[in-house]
């Protein structure tokens, strides 16, 4: 007999945890790629009005921004092709929890990776064009540190879809 | 929350801050300096001005040219980029800008009534006011009196009002009075725009908090150089001083009793920032102090750049600007004097 605490935990249903883990995954990341973009996006306005050569260079850090999400998107679809269905016998069997777990986490891992990682790229971005408003000779070597930043949504998306390939329902079998 | 505002400074922010640093790469340079320094006529410095941002605004003007009119001309420059940004920004920030203006307010509401006690004419006065510090009701600043009548009159309805709740005596206006009313005023505008700065918190409270205090220790000095000699007590010296700073409080106390340039040097000199100033100008001298005290500012001026997402770059470019007018000024005047030799001697490079 399980107290009522641990009960909150195991009685839910693993089909809620994993489709939390879904949104988390394409929702987070959007809002890291939303976030990113309008930061650097107002700096990169602004600063074209005096210098208009800068505009085209600086939109990589759009890119970069946008990528992130692209990501999520990704990842998303990725989890929800892992959603099987179970008898409902087996619905809180040990196997079903951790398929359902295995999605949850992967799906915050992704998302959250991925706002951290826009985020990240947005400010640099917004330095990067204002830096580069004022001395053209600045602007490769700081999009080199807005390359490593984007690599922390890929390490995000790799450590997801590794959780997520062992999320294995159990068989229908009776 | 000090150290996450690059995470929403933006919203609102964010297109003004590329807009000032974007001014601020035209201000003019070291190379800019040196052709203007050897130019021999007024035209010859309108031609090299014409090169640079100011060009359109001193193309039209005919030659002969005077030196009112170059400063003129710039300073309509950096009221039309302050009116521009002044238009874009949202509160906090249009609150920021509109300080920055209360300077320039009380040295024209100071220099018309200065004007009117001379017997001057209002309209040559208002020509002469700065025009950031201008506001509605300025012309009926000649009609007053005395202090009282100054504020009932005028300055109830403007910024400055609440700047006034210490010098308001019922004494007629004379130069002494209208001095230490402009110091008060000025006080109680720094202590104000200190608040104001240290509630926006962040970035924005940590550099601005240097550059006005700065600013207070300086006019601290200043007001102390000038009223060596004067009749003006210790204790009236006292209360002109601002209340916060690097002097605040003990440098205020010995500064007030103070008799001479070289106490002076022995109260600055306490105080490390001060002592490299000081140590520049030889001793009994004090006609380069302002300018010592204008590279000092200067470069903390330039230093308020080197950070991003905060308002203090807003002050600093206006501050640097005025700065440039300086010299431009200086320049012009020592062009069409004729005395080229010195105008080295006030000259403060910006970069």
């Amino acid at each position: 007999m399980s107290s009522s605490w641990s009960r909150a935990l195991t009685q839910v249903s693993p089909y809620t945890f994993a489709s939390i883990g879904i949104a988390i995954s394409i929702g987070v990341s959007v809002l890291g790629a939303a976030w990113g973009i309008y930061i650097t996006g107002s700096s990169l306005i602004g600063a074209a009005i005096k210098a208009p050569r800068i505009t085209s260079k600086n939109l990589i850090s759009v890119i970069f921004c946008e990528a992130v999400a692209i990501y999520g998107v990704i990842v998303a679809i990725i989890l929800q092709t892992k959603l099987e269905s179970v008898p409902s016998s087996k619905i809180y069997d040990p196997e079903s929890l951790r398929a359902g777990y295995a999605i949850f986490a992967s799906g915050i891992i992704v998302g959250f990776a991925n706002l951290m990682c826009g985020l990240c790229v947005g400010i640099i971005g917004s330095s990067c064009a204002l830096s580069d408003a004022q001395n053209s000779s600045l602007f490769v070597k700081i999009l080199v540190i807005e390359i490593f930043g984007s690599a922390l949504g890929l390490f995000g998306v790799i450590v997801g879809i590794i959780m997520s390939s062992q999320a294995t329902w159990p068989a229908k079998t009776a | 929350m000090y150290g996450f505002e690059a995470l929403t400074f933006n919203i609102h922010g964010g297109y003004l801050e590329a807009i000032v640093r974007g001014h601020r790469s035209g201000l003019l340079t070291a190379s800019d300096y040196n052709n203007l320094c050897q130019c021999e006529t007024l035209d010859d410095i309108k031609m090299h001005l014409s090169a640079t941002e100011y060009g359109p605004y001193l193309q039209n003007e005919p030659s002969p040219l005077h030196t009112t009119t170059v400063v003129e001309k710039c300073t309509l420059k950096l009221v039309d980029e302050y009116k521009h940004m002044l238009c874009q920004a949202t509160e906090p920030l249009s609150t920021f800008l509109e300080y920055i203006t209360y300077g320039y307010m009380i040295d024209n509401v100071v220099l018309i009534v200065t004007g009117t006690l001379h017997e001057r004419d209002v309209q040559e006065l208002l020509e002469k006011c700065h025009p950031l510090g201008m506001f509605d009701s300025i012309a009926t600043l000649a009609v007053a009196q005395n202090m009282r009548e100054l504020y009932r009159l005028v300055l109830v309805d403007t910024p400055l009002a609440p700047y006034f709740s210490e010098c308001i005596t019922s004494e007629d206006l004379d130069d002494m009075n209208i001095e230490i009313m402009r110091n008060t005023l000025y006080k109680a505008y720094l202590e104000d725009f200190y608040n104001f700065c240290q509630k926006l918190g962040g970035a924005t409270a940590e550099i601005m908090s240097d550059l006005l205090a700065f600013e207070a220790d300086r006019r601290a000095v200043n007001i102390t150089i000038n009223s060596i000699g004067t009749e003006l007590t210790r204790d009236d010296r006292r209360k002109l001083y601002s209340n916060f700073g690097l002097l605040y409080p003990y440098g205020h106390e010995e500064l007030a009793i103070s008799e001479d340039i070289d106490q002076v040097r022995a109260v600055m000199e306490k105080y490390p920032p001060y002592q490299s100033i000081f140590a520049k100008i030889s001793y009994g001298e004090s006609q380069m102090l302002d300018k010592a005290f204008y590279e000092e500012e200067v470069k903390r001026l330039c230093l308020a750049f080197e950070q991003q997402f905060h308002y203090a770059v807003f002050f600093a470019y206006m501050r640097l600007r005025e700065q440039e007018i300086r010299n431009l000024m200086w320049i012009s005047e020592c062009v069409a004097q004729n005395q080229k030799s010195r105008i080295h001697d006030s000259v403060v490079f910006i970069f």
